[in-house]
């Protein structure tokens, strides 16, 4: 008997049993497709995060307030720790203290209300220097940035995030328009490319001001010289733990503080943030498909189970082929291709719904999920080896049943 | 019709090798410490072209010669020759390929695949005598019409009756040209009329020069056929010509 012979006489015995098959394939179906999207969420979020590193700038040190100690690098609000000031932002330009550092970006942000034409934008006004632009990594759609002219004369100009200045002005020219923040008219210099969102904001609804403007116009105050965020941005990546001394060692001499642990503020290198979330991920994902993994097995025995019903069902069945001359072999064989139908209909409808629910969940809860083909092709594989492994046992107890036991069962 | 091996009916004439041999045929049954002689020594010899009825009430151990007869069973004394070939020495494979070649069998129970079409059921036995498929679907729809039910190849069992559904039984015992067709109470589960049918087809396909042991507890079946052996506690007690054949 050829292969294919078997191969028709197993499947006109899983389609005879339509309901039966469908459930045990359905086993398959969610193990499978359960894997497929775990593994492609985990894929996913990992590429959202090493995203990330490149849209906050390269080679970045991150100098926040206070001694907070979330690893996650949540800066607290502002006003909230007052303890860095412009000044320190400054001192960390020397090249002779910092060597390594090339370049500075400290950052005043509040949240604003703008107003241009009869539009009103809520947004968050970020207060900061010419070297913002570099520092960040970011670069201009139109017009141009802050200058240190602008920053010695305390300009009323503004840079707008491209978002922002879509919600404030649609499709018209921005540059040149003029927009209203605290009572105050700044004029719209340029406008920021689309840099997409870290965890915490969106990187393209901005307004970017020149430091000294922000702290004397918008905010004003005792706090007028303190700063939210100092970005240091380090010559190169191999300097970044040399920045990182230097930026510690200058700042704990500004602040007179001699023990490293009480330090008034901390410092973070994005990543060291991006591998420890990636490690997070992982573990994550890790966990995830085993426990997919889990389904997966379940669903063999599911089949394991529905195979021994079947050749004990149709154990007149086996016993009339052999009558008819089919050898054990061909009895085996027939049960094995029917274990192996259902495995491979199982990983082909999981892998299909696994892809197509990896195309629409992304929308619906906002974290993209990558589908590598290896997943799936292994994942098919792999349920195509659980019907057979799981079919092994029955099939070979059917082509063990003695003939005449077999005809004589009821 | 007159078919050339009809004429060779008696077994005395030309002195031919039997189709069907048992010697000493002995079939002990174990089940812990407790053994029981199911055969006890059986001789008997069968003729192509034959039609031969085994007799005998149950218990007499005639299902156990019909499944030594179909190599469903093996002998644990004494020797089976079928068409030549000692039987009792094969293993699995080699009496699978015995019983698809050799043998047709006709159960009481009918034993169709109930999810299968009628054809499909007769061509049961090609497939695995490894036949083309297109030649299967001709040699299986050929067979049908030689039973009668030319107009049924599509129909499932659930669809025809009793007696139909024997008759597509018979057409798969037939369908691979074997060298006997071995009937087990074939008309156990029919009624009156029925019987008379499948009976009739045993007749026909006996005057076409058809090998056929038929296995029954019913004389007013066994009298269908030309001998009737007779068992009765795992011995052959009496093997005659019925009244039919001596005519």
């Amino acid at each position: 008997m050829s292969w294919l012979e078997s191969f028709r006489t197993s499947w006109s015995a899983v389609y005879s049993h339509a309901l039966r098959s469908t459930l045990t394939v359905l086993g398959i179906l969610i193990g499978i497709a359960a894997v497929i999207l775990t593994v492609g969420l985990g894929l996913g979020t990992q590429k959202d995060v090493s995203a990330q590193i490149s849209s906050l700038g390269s080679n970045l040190l991150i100098v926040a307030p206070g001694s907070s100690t979330d690893t996650a690098g949540v800066r607290g609000g502002f006003g909230s720790s007052s303890t860095l000031t412009i000044a320190d932002a400054e001192a960390l330009e020397s090249s002779v203290n910092a060597p390594d550092i090339s370049g500075v970006a400290a950052e005043k942000t509040t949240s604003l209300s703008l107003e241009a034409n009869d539009t009103n934008w809520t947004t968050s006004v970020t207060g900061t220097t010419a070297s913002w632009l570099d520092v960040r990594a970011r670069t201009l759609s139109a017009g141009e940035f802050i200058s240190a002219d602008d920053e010695e004369k305390s300009a009323s100009v503004v840079v707008l995030g491209s978002e922002t200045a879509d919600e404030l002005f649609g499709s018209q020219r921005v540059v040149g328009q003029s927009v209203v923040i605290s009572d105050k008219t700044f004029q719209v210099i340029g406008v920021l490319d689309s840099a997409g969102s870290d965890s915490s904001s969106n990187l393209d609804d901005v307004a970017i001001v020149p430091f000294s403007t922000a702290a004397s116009v918008l905010v004003g105050g005792t706090e007028s010289s303190a700063v939210s965020t100092i970005y240091l941005q380090a010559s190169n990546g191999g300097q970044l733990s040399a920045a990182y001394q230097e930026a510690e060692t200058l700042l704990l001499n500004l602040h007179s503080i001699s023990d490293s642990t009480a330090a008034d503020f901390t410092i973070s290198s994005q990543d060291a943030l991006v591998s420890t979330a990636t490690a997070v991920y992982e573990t994550l994902t890790i966990l995830l498909t085993g426990v997919a993994a889990l389904s997966l097995l379940v669903g063999g025995i599911g089949v394991m189970n529905i195979m021994l019903v079947s050749v004990s069902e149709r154990t007149r069945e086996i016993g009339l082929r052999k009558a008819l001359g089919a050898p054990p072999g061909a009895i085996r064989r027939q049960f094995l291709i029917e274990a192996a139908i259902l495995g491979l209909s199982g990983g082909l409808l999981g892998a299909l719904l696994g892809v197509t629910a990896a195309l629409i969940l992304p929308g619906v809860i906002g974290s993209s999920i990558v589908v590598s083909p290896a997943a799936v092709g292994l994942s098919i594989g792999v349920a195509i080896v659980i019907g057979i492994s799981f079919g092994v046992y029955p099939a070979t107890r059917a082509a063990r049943l003695a003939p005449i036991d077999a005809l004589r069962s009821e | 019709m007159v078919d050339p091996s009809a004429t060779r009916l008696a077994p005395e004439t030309d002195v031919p090798a039997p189709v069907i041999e048992l010697r000493g045929a002995g079939k002990t049954y174990r089940s812990g410490s407790i053994e029981f002689e199911a055969l006890k020594g059986i001789d008997l010899a069968i003729y192509e072209g034959e039609y031969v009825a085994i007799m005998g009430p149950s218990g007499s151990g005639k299902s156990t010669i019909m499944n030594v007869l179909g190599c469903l069973d093996t002998l644990t004394r004494g020797e089976y020759r079928l068409g030549g070939t000692d039987v009792n020495d094969l293993d699995e494979v080699e009496l699978a390929e015995i019983r698809n070649r050799q043998i047709g069998f006709v159960f009481q129970g009918f034993n169709l695949l109930l999810s299968l079409p009628a054809w499909r059921n007769v061509e049961l036995p090609l497939i695995y005598g490894g036949i083309p498929r297109h030649e299967r679907k001709q040699r299986a729809e050929q067979a049908l019409d030689r039973v009668g039910l030319g107009d049924r190849f599509e129909n499932r069992p659930g669809e025809l009756s009793g007696g139909q559904q024997q008759r597509v039984a018979v057409a798969r015992a037939l369908v691979g040209e074997p060298t006997m067709v071995l009937a087990d109470e074939p008309t156990g589960n029919l009624d009156s009329v029925s019987t008379q049918d499948v009976l009739a087809l045993f007749d026909e396909l006996h005057a076409r020069g058809r090998t056929i042991v038929l296995i029954t507890h019913e004389l007013e079946v066994a009298q269908r056929a030309a001998r009737i052996v007779w068992v009765r506690d795992g011995e052959v007690i009496r093997d005659e010509l019925t009244e039919e054949a001596a005519a």
